[in-house]
Parts: structure tokens; sequence; C-alpha cells
């Protein structure tokens, strides 16, 4: 197997495009990664386009060759694949561009996600999110795909005391993370007030403990470790990459409060990275909402058990804490284009990793996470990524 | 607009609490699958299908204030994770509750309520529901 760089990154601000379409937004992330790269057309042997749900979006499948032809890649024929598995697509396109170079089959991959929510109603979005479980025997019952997680939430509490503060301690981090991200979609900080005071979505979730619908797209550059100094001062080794599944609904799980799939794909990541959870600088999580913020740094073994909410509330995951998560502004405040959230979580650590994410730059970093989820936990990918 | 036979291939389950047991290992399942997760190959033509109480103890429950219909009128709405008696968990949405004190470990039994409707002229889905069990003493 040969050792893979990301040579470029890529993305879009995050948020209310009204004037880009969803063509648009793709292209815009994938030619700022290529100009990143510093590569030309030519040098492209494949891509990959990580995307939930175009089709019921903006009634359009079929979107890798969409992206191939709008990238202006249709006459050099490049292979197009589009990769779905609901909101972990981004991070299982990266995956399968990190197969393809590693295996030796292809050199330069373009892996992009991207997604256009914004075209449709609120209650239209929720019912395409909602697809993300099961529809048979979740959501035509009456869950929707927040009142899941408000199920996960309210069984944690039960179990292991986590606080409704707790819950908005990780809501307020990210917020204050997303507050030195320009490309965020939300930029301002909030208090633990303006959580505990906003609307009930489903109890005990409010509406600052959901990420945001968003349209938005994001991409990185792939390559063999060995060429990617033609192209860059500053590669990204990918040491590890992990993927696992899961039941498709929540109650079917082992344990409703633990992602087993996003343990045993961190176990996979970190054993073919070679490192363990200490070594890590920056982590990317999935907090669609913020209970899911709490299970990832368990589950990613960062805290024991029970004790995601306690660590947050103690600032151990903030800025300065002892692994800084979602310093981007993470899904909360970043935003969460479901198909492109995978690979902005990538160009963030990567970011981190070259040293230059500005007010929000961890000092030093060097080894970093990415943790993508796809449902209740039915998917998780998850990488580990270190400065070369 | 879907239409009605896919909802009435789950009906048998749906609405009568129809599940699987594996004979292999002696499990029980719901919704009823082909293959045992546990036994795989040893549970082919060994999944027998048996009918649940319909009873079991809240598991999590929340109460929805954004629905997936247009229906302001029937939020908020409770959906709980039911533990039934059976082993396996199921989601549904618990009514006859508006004074009730809901809470984890709560009895609850199904009861066989019209989930939902597409448009005047559509297809209605009927299925389970959860009510109270009167008179339970873990409440």
């Amino acid at each position: 197997m040969r050792k893979v760089a990301v040579i470029g990154v890529g993305d879009t601000k995050f948020g209310e495009l009204w004037d880009a379409s969803f063509r648009d937004i793709g292209i815009r992330a994938g030619l700022s990664a290529v100009e990143d790269a510093n590569i030309s057309a030519e040098k492209i042997d494949a891509v990959y386009v990580g995307n939930m749900s175009a089709g019921r979006f903006i009634e359009q499948e079929h979107i890798g060759a969409l992206i191939a032809d709008y990238s202006g890649l249709a006459r050099d024929h490049i292979p197009a694949t589009r990769i779905e598995a609901a909101g972990a697509s981004g991070g299982l396109a990266l995956r399968q561009g990190f197969m393809a170079v590693a295996s030796g089959l292809h050199d330069i991959v373009v892996v992009g996600g991207a997604e256009k929510m914004m075209d449709v109603s609120d209650v239209a979005s929720l019912l395409i999110q909602s697809s993300a479980a099961d529809q048979e025997w979740e959501t035509v019952l009456g869950a929707t795909f927040p009142s899941l997680h408000a199920l996960i939430a309210r069984r944690h509490m039960h179990e292991h005391g986590t606080t409704r503060e707790q819950l908005a301690d990780v809501a307020v981090k990210n917020h204050r993370n997303g507050s030195m991200n320009p490309k965020a979609q939300f930029q301002r900080e909030i208090t633990r007030d303006t959580v505990l005071n906003s609307p009930l979505v489903a109890s005990p979730l409010r509406m600052f403990d959901c990420a945001p619908s968003s349209d938005g797209a994001a991409a990185v550059i792939l390559c063999p470790l060995d060429q990617a100094r033609q192209y860059t001062e500053t590669p990204v080794e990918i040491v590890g990459s992990g993927q696992a599944n899961d039941t498709l609904a929540l109650h079917h799980r082992r344990d409703v409060v633990t992602f087993d799939a996003t343990r045993v794909a961190a176990e996979r990541a970190f054993k073919m990275a070679g490192v363990t959870q200490g070594d890590i600088d920056v982590a990317e999580v999935h907090d669609n909402f913020t209970i899911s913020e709490i299970l990832a740094v368990e589950d990613l073994g960062f805290f024991k058990k029970g004790e995601g909410g306690k660590a947050t509330e103690e600032g151990r995951t903030s800025l300065d804490g002892e692994v800084a998560v979602n310093t981007s502004g993470g899904l909360k405040a970043r935003g969460d284009p479901i198909g492109a959230t995978g690979l902005a979580q990538a160009v963030e650590v990567v970011t981190q990793l070259r040293g230059k994410a500005g007010k929000r730059q961890v000092k030093d970093a060097s080894v970093g996470l990415t943790h993508n989820v796809g449902g209740t936990g039915a998917t998780a990918v998850v990488h580990v990524y270190r400065r070369v | 607009m879907a239409t009605a036979p896919r909802f009435w291939r789950q009906n048998p389950s749906r609405y009568n609490m129809i599940g699987i047991r594996c004979e292999s290992c002696g499990r029980n399942f719901f919704p009823p699958r082909a293959i045992c997760p546990v036994c795989h190959r040893k549970s082919v033509g060994k999944m027998k299908p048996v009918k649940f109480k319909g009873e079991g103890k809240v598991y999590s429950f929340t109460e929805v204030h954004e629905g997936l219909d247009e229906k302001a009128s029937l939020r908020p709405y409770l959906v709980a994770m039911v533990e039934l008696d059976e082993g396996p968990k199921v989601t549904g949405q618990v009514i006859d509750c508006d004074a009730c004190d809901l809470k984890i470990g709560t009895r609850v039994r199904t009861v066989l309520r019209k989930l939902s409707e597409e448009g005047p002229s559509g297809v209605i889905h009927y299925g389970y529901k959860f009510v109270p069990v009167k008179g339970d003493q873990s409440r």
C-alpha cells in the first residue's frame, strides 16, 4: 500500500448561498483545491464526490458526471463517482479516494463533497435529513432525525448524569471557534442562555443544540506521498483511515448511548496510523447535535464513557484544551451541508496542520483527526492526518 | 406520493406486533428479518414468526416540537423508544398521555392507530402507537 498525502484543499463559505447553484458551489470548491495544489486538469486521474441527496434537494442525480462535466473534465473522460452514506458521504468519498491512491490505481485524485439544502422548505429539508434513519421503522412511526438524537440525549443524561448545561457548552464552544472562521455559517459567539432559551425542537434538544441546514462544498486533492513535494511545500499525510457500520435503526444498537461504529472506525484508523488518542492535537468530530459531540469524544476514546459532557464543561476540548475539538466551529457553527461536511473537516485539519488557521490556530498542531457520521451512527468514518 | 403496496407489505408486523425468533439462538427480533445477526448462516430457515404481547417499558423519550408534516395542531407529540418484554426495542409515538408523567421505565402497551395520511386522497397509514398501562406501579 502506498502512502497518501493531501496536497490541496478548498471550500466555499457555508450558509445560505442564494446566488449559487449546486454545480456552482461544487466547482468553486474543486477549483480552489486544484489551485491550492497547483495542478493542471491533465494530471487528474479520478474524481469522487460525496453527496447525500441531490435527488431530493434539487431533483438531480448522476452527480459524478455532473461535477466532472462542469469542472471541464468531460472531454478527458476522467472517471467520476458519487458516494452516498447520509451524513458520512463526504468522509466516505475521502476514504474511496484514499484507497484509490494507496492501491496504486490512481495518482492524482480530487475528492469533493457538496450539498445544496436551502432550495427546499424547512419541512422538506427535515424529511430528507430524516431519511438517513430507518424510514419504515423509525420515521413512519413519528420519529424525526432530531428526535432520535433527543432519545440518545435523554438516555445519556439518565445513565451518565450528563447535564443540560453541558450539552449547551458544546454549542457555546463551537460558536466561539466559528467566530474565528471566516468561512463559517455562524460567526457570532453565544452563551449558555442562548441555547437554554432557544425554542424546543425535540426535548431536551433545542434549536441551538442542532446544526443548521446549509449550502456548501469542500474538496481536497490527494496524491502519493512520494510525489507530494512536486506540488506543495506543506503536504499532510493521511496516516490512518477507518470505516465501520452498524444497524440502520437506533433502537437496534447494542448500546443506544454509544456509537459502536465510531468506536470501531477509530480503532481501525488509529491502528493503521500507529498513533493513539493522546497524540491527536486537533479533531473535527460530527457534532450535528450537541449530544453527538459528547458521544464522539467518548467513543473516539478521548474521554471515558459518560465523561464527555464534563470534559467539555471543563474546557478540555477547547482550543487550548488537551484536544482541540471542532476548531472550525464544527457542524454547529461552520454549517452542515451534508455531503460537504466530511471534506470540510479534512480541509480544517489540513489547514491546522499547515499552521494556517489564523486566529483559531492550535499551537504546534502536528497530528489531527476527522470523524464523520451517517444517520444516527449507522456509518462512521475516521481519518488520521500527520504533518510531514 | 407512494403507492399503497409499499406500506401494505409491512402491515402484518405493524398492525399485530409480529416479530421473529431465531430458533438457533433463541433471540427475538422486531421487525422480522431474514437472517439472525448473531447466528448468520446457521439461522437460515430457522427464523420463525412470533406474535409479541406489545407491552414494554419506556427506554427513552422526547417531546417533538418540529414534526415531519405541516400539521402544527398535532404538535408537540411524544416519541419513545420502548424496550418490549420480548427483548427488542422499537420506536413509536406515545398517546393518551396529556397529563401523564412519562418517565424512563414507564410501562406502555401498543394500540393500533392512524400514523399519517398522504394528502386528502392518498394512502392512510396505520400502525402501532403506545399508551401508558393503567395502574402501573412503576410510575
